[in-house]
């Protein structure tokens, strides 16, 4: 049977990754090599590395550090953040990434889904979209969550899923950052829109998060989270005992 | 030392680094003189099978490849690699394989209930079909890999050595003498892929299963 999976989130700027990290025996916790492998160690089932760098040269860092990590773990790479173009996708495909990741591009431009899914295959080309409700409506936002793109959400993801996206990432904007879980609401909604994996994000602060998620929804692939992790608020090894001795397919 | 052929589909750059992992010497080639010089054979693979099989067949590495496996040396195909050792595929049309194991490759949607997602990706568990394979003799059943895929291997009479659960029983790995194919990604299977990659390095020649 195929099993749930736990993704941690990494989010590099400038060769680092921020958001503060506090494991003991991690000689270099801002190190985006040696926290992967940490995860990986660890019980994660794939790792995503979100690019924030806006420079030039933090992305030629950012390129090293991927090929780097690639050369270290051996588990599933989605690469995300500023991921414009196909040129974009081959760029971070060469140093060992298996999906990449595109938002705001995608907006800009949403025959770069088509374009990638054409070249690298559906399964390479992940949607991530950012939603909050605007008058009861799910909306998309755009530029980190920062701007209301006007579209729809259900409708924008269909529409990637038709273009060849093979899995979408919803990032609940009115859940991020709460700790309250996840947006239970949005997700089933999602779900029942297409046949792709879901992959949820936004709203982890404890265990009892995630178990209820695939509890609610058997249909959500995935559950996504950084900061948790990062700051040791959940093991990895933890959660994924506990979600099995609650009979989810996990992978120990 | 192991040569990994490349004929143009998909990124070597996992797979390269998990054999210089476990401490194997590895190689990249697209010439046939390089990768005779091998001691065993990498065929790796993304993409579309009738795409890939005409890259083998026009780049001569085809006929390399059946050779060199019918001469006994090692061969382990991954994910449309090992799709490509069978005969023929039913992915997008009807295309000729290496044919050097019994066997063709049909739509998993043919087999799985129609509420399971496809592709077929993510972790899931080996049920071994058969317990002496060389490719397992670090594994355990259960352990899990990492799988995407949309085809599968099927009528492979006694070839299948394992098989993963999804709706219905499909096709993992492949064996017949010295030549192997695994459905899966062992570079992105963590510790249980790395241990199939180190157990492949140290098949002998023409060892049987």
């Amino acid at each position: 049977m195929i099993t749930k999976r736990i993704i941690p989130c990494l989010d590099v700027k400038n060769g680092r990754v921020v958001k503060g990290v506090n494991f003991l025996g991690l000689s270099d916790v801002s190190s985006p090599v040696e926290l992967a492998k940490f995860y990986s160690d660890n019980g994660a089932d794939e790792l995503v590395f979100y690019d924030i760098t806006a420079s030039a040269e933090g992305r030629q860092l950012f390129t090293d550090i991927l090929c780097e990590a690639a050369r270290t773990v051996f588990i599933p790479l989605t690469v995300g953040g500023g991921i414009n173009t196909v040129e974009d996708f081959d760029r971070v495909l060469k140093c060992g990434a298996d999906k990449v990741s595109v938002n705001s591009g995608a907006i800009r431009n949403p025959s770069l889904i088509g374009e990638a899914a054409k070249r690298y295959g559906d399964q390479c080309v992940v949607l991530s979209v950012d939603v909050k409700r605007v008058d009861g409506v799910f909306r998309v936002f755009a530029k980190g969550g920062r701007e209301n793109t006007g579209m729809e959400a259900i409708e924008w993801i269909r529409r990637g899923v038709d273009s060849g996206a093979g899995e979408i990432v919803v990032n609940s904007i009115d859940t991020d950052g709460v700790k309250k879980g996840f947006d239970l609401e949005m997700l089933d909604a999602v779900c029942n829109a297409v046949s792709v994996p879901v992959i949820a994000s936004g709203g982890a602060g404890c265990i009892d998060h995630f178990t209820t998620l695939f509890r609610t929804l058997p249909k959500v692939d995935a559950g996504l989270a950084a900061s948790i992790f990062h700051f040791g608020e959940v093991k990895i090894s933890d959660l994924k005992k506990e979600l099995k001795s609650q009979g989810i397919p996990m992978r120990i | 030392m192991v040569g990994i052929v490349d004929y143009g589909v998909g990124n070597l750059f996992s797979l390269r680094s998990s054999l210089v992992a476990i401490g194997a010497d590895a190689f990249v080639s697209a010439d046939p003189k390089e990768l005779k010089k091998a001691d065993r054979i990498l065929l790796p693979g993304v993409g579309a099978f009738g795409d890939a099989a005409e890259k083998l067949q026009k780049s001569g590495l085809a006929d390399f490849i059946k050779e060199e496996a019918k001469g006994g040396k090692p061969l382990l195909g991954i994910c449309l690699g090992m799709q490509l050792l069978f005969e023929k595929s039913f992915e997008y049309g009807e295309h000729e394989g290496l044919g050097l194991i019994e066997g063709e490759i049909r739509p998993i949607a043919d087999v799985i209930p129609a509420d399971y997602k496809i592709p077929h990706i993510g972790w899931n568990a080996l049920h071994f079909e058969k317990t002496d394979c060389p490719l397992f003799r670090y594994l355990q059943e259960g352990d899990h890999v990492y799988f995407v895929h949309s085809f599968y291997a099927t009528n492979c009479r006694d070839a299948v050595v394992a098989t993963a659960e999804y709706g219905a029983p499909l096709t993992a790995a492949v064996a017949k003498n010295n030549v192997f194919g695994c459905q899966f990604h062992p570079e992105k299977s963590g510790g249980v892929g790395l241990d199939i990659l180190r157990a492949f390095c140290e098949t002998e020649e023409s060892s049987l299963c």
